[in-house]
């Protein structure tokens, strides 16, 4: 495979006042050219630290990173930050998870959007501001004009979001991650996201990391999809056939929680019963075994490791499901 | 609320403030167990002190003198200094004293803000490692000599061993621009030694909370320099207390900087409410108090119209009170 993206052995640590706190660990990932990725998993699963990891954009003497990313055959991780930064933009990009906090609120819209186009393209300003309304109206936002001239605070969650994508794909990248794009949206507005991610994708050939904790955002967008648990990549596969034949306890749980259209009125949904294991203590055993429904006395004993099937289909579990006892 | 309708509740607003400092600061002067008239011209015959009386208002109630001395006060006279016989106004004292106080005022500020805001900047992008602690020492050690010592340092080094500049007095535009800031330096520096500490702070705090902002994280996403990120991602939104805090100090720095202008014989307004005080010009003190108020409610004023620049959130949320 081609990759445009390759994540190996990647651990992220983070230096908390009660201990070391473990927030990626030994994920490998590997992306080509125009493919789409799912990263799902519950919150604080460490799907956004993954991703920012990935691209380098954690900051602060707290953080421990190892472990190598190569992107379009750069190795990142042996770089300086300027190099780093030197494919940000045109390479890789990102759309934050939170719209609300990720604009700047002192800064017009027109501004924070024709920036990167100024500042990484060397476009002039007009142009830079011609080209900000160009993206404003791609991304479909009414009114596109006033829109250059408006301040963060001015418009609602949606908007905002759309801005972020269009600043994320003004310098077209080869890979954009998307942490989260539509979680913070109404139904309607994610499905209205969704759809311009997947035409851009075709418009432009990029890649893209897609970070959700709804399995059902993955099915329809994404080719291959990576479910994290507690920091770990638990599953690997192709989307279609991870719906059709799941290995891992955790993906089945998570499945089942998927808020259906259909359910009955009142009922509660489902979710995960338990919670996510301390991530500054990390035990031995399988660390969803307190909450899995087919574990064993083994299970809390031994770490289970990566297995694969002759498809390539990658699973982390002692009994996976599907598999004889 | 309508933008018009905002500002005719400030204008309010400010215009209350105003009379209830004036008449406090009138009140309490009637409050002095002790005939006025008496303090006020020592010297003076019985018959000139009932002159006075009438003169000023002292032969009526709290309220009828307050409306006379107001009255007087919209028109331009702020009262006489009587020790000198009567014959200077404070009009004219303030005339002379008020350009010096506000040059000495606007030069500590240009020099404070400009040592402040590039070692906040800095300090807070080098925050914990070894050029924050440097200068976190130094602003220590600055923000604890108090000014005046400041002053009588730099008059003993610099302008009497040295002999570089003059230590007292002042010279204006017209008697050469550079004799000028020669008698400007010093008091300047006095006064902004303890402001460079506490304007450096306030940016570092506001700007290492900042810095953890996504929207920093955002820009850096873009692949924008680090020196382009603090600058116009990161400083503008942590100004805002800076900003503030540097107009409030405005106020202050007219008619507060009594000791400074005093060793420097600056003769600005904080030395004419010294001399108010000391020759017993209550009249004179209470009209500097009120024109140091105006000077207060003026860089409120600028303050609230100012934030609106900085941090646009805030234009829609005053209009919308
Ligand atoms: N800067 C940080 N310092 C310390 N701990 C952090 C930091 N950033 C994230 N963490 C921790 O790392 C873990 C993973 O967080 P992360 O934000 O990646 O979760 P997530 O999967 O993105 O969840 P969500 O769906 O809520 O966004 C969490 O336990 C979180 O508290
Ligand atoms: S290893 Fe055991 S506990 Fe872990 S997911 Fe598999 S069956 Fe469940
Ligand atoms: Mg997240």
């Amino acid at each position: 495979m081609n990759s445009l993206l390759s994540i190996k052995d990647l651990n992220v640590s983070f230096d908390t006042p009660r201990g070391m706190l473990e927030a990626v660990r030994n994920v490998d990932i590997e992306i080509a050219a125009g493919m789409s990725v799912g990263i799902v998993g519950e919150s604080g699963s460490g799907k956004t630290v993954l991703s920012r990891a990935a691209m380098g954009l954690l900051q602060g003497s707290n953080v421990h990173r190892t472990g190598t990313v190569v992107f379009d055959g750069h190795e990142l991780t042996a770089m300086t930050r300027p190099e780093v930064r030197s494919h940000f933009g045109t390479g890789m990009a990102m759309i934050f998870q939170d719209p609300m906090t990720a604009l700047n609120p002192v800064r017009r819209i027109g501004a924070q959007i024709s920036e990167s186009l100024i500042f990484r393209l060397g476009m002039s300003k007009k142009d830079a501001l011609k080209r900000s309304l160009e993206l404003l109206q791609l991304v479909r936002i009414p009114d596109a004009k006033s829109m250059l001239r408006k301040f963060p605070y001015q418009l609602s969650g949606g908007m905002r979001q759309r801005v972020m994508i269009a600043i994320a794909i003004s310098c077209n990248p080869k890979l954009l991650f998307a942490d989260e794009p539509t979680t913070a949206l109404d139904v309607t507005v994610q499905a209205q996201i969704l759809q311009l991610l997947r035409e851009l994708r075709e418009d432009l050939g990029m890649a893209m990391v897609l970070v959700t904790h709804d399995l059902g955002v993955v099915a329809g967008n994404t080719d291959y999809v990576a479910v994290m648990y507690a920091g770990q990549v638990v599953e690997f596969s192709p989307t279609t056939k991870l719906f059709a034949d799941m290995r891992m306890p955790y993906t089945e749980a998570l499945l089942e929680s998927i808020p259906k259209i259909d359910h009955p009125a009142g009922k509660r949904l489902l979710a995960i019963a338990g919670r996510l294991p301390d991530p500054t203590d990390r035990g031995s055993g399988c660390s969803f075994a307190p909450r899995c429904r087919y574990s064993q006395a083994k299970c809390l004993e031994e770490s289970p490791t990566l297995k694969t099937d002759p498809d390539g289909h990658l699973y982390r579990c002692l009994f996976p499901i599907g598999e004889a006892l | 609320m309508s933008k018009f309708g905002f500002w005719l509740q400030r204008v309010t607003q400010v215009l209350i403030v105003l009379l209830l400092v004036t008449f406090g600061a009138s009140l309490l002067l009637r409050l002095i167990p002790v005939d006025l008239a008496t303090i006020l011209i020592p010297n003076g015959s019985e018959s000139e002190r009932e002159i006075l009386r009438t003169e000023i208002g002292l032969n009526k109630g709290p309220i009828g003198y307050y409306l006379q001395w107001l009255g007087n006060f919209v028109h331009g006279d702020l009262g006489k200094i009587y020790f000198s016989g009567g014959t200077e106004t404070v009009s004219g004292h303030l005339a002379k004293a008020m350009p010096r106080s506000l040059l000495l005022m606007a030069y500590t500020q240009v020099l404070a803000l400009s040592v402040a805001i590039p070692l906040g900047v800095i300090s807070a992008y080098r925050a914990g490692r070894r050029t924050d602690r440097i200068i976190s020492n130094v602003l220590f050690v600055m923000s604890s000599i108090p000014g005046f010592a400041i002053a009588l340092i730099l008059i003993i080094v610099v302008g009497v061993k040295l002999a570089w500049l003059p230590t007292l007095g002042y010279a204006t535009y017209s008697e050469g621009i550079w004799e000028h800031f020669k008698h400007m330096l010093m008091p300047v520096l006095s006064l902004s030694f303890g402001l460079i500490a506490t304007y450096t702070r306030l940016l570092r705090a506001d700007m290492i909370a900042s810095l953890r902002e996504d929207y920093v994280t955002m820009a850096m996403s873009k692949g924008l320099s680090d020196r382009r990120i603090l600058w116009k991602h990161v400083f503008r939104p942590s100004s805002i207390t800076l900003f503030t805090s540097a107009a409030l100090s405005m106020g202050g720095l007219i008619g507060g900087a009594i000791v400074i202008e005093s060793i420097f014989a600056t003769y600005g307004v904080g030395f004419e409410i010294f001399v108010a005080i000391a020759g017993r010009q209550y009249i004179s003190l209470q009209s500097c108090v009120a024109v140091i108020a105006l000077f207060y409610v003026f860089f409120n004023l600028i303050v609230d119209i100012g934030s609106g620049f900085v941090d646009p959130r805030t234009r829609d949320r005053r209009v919308n009170v």
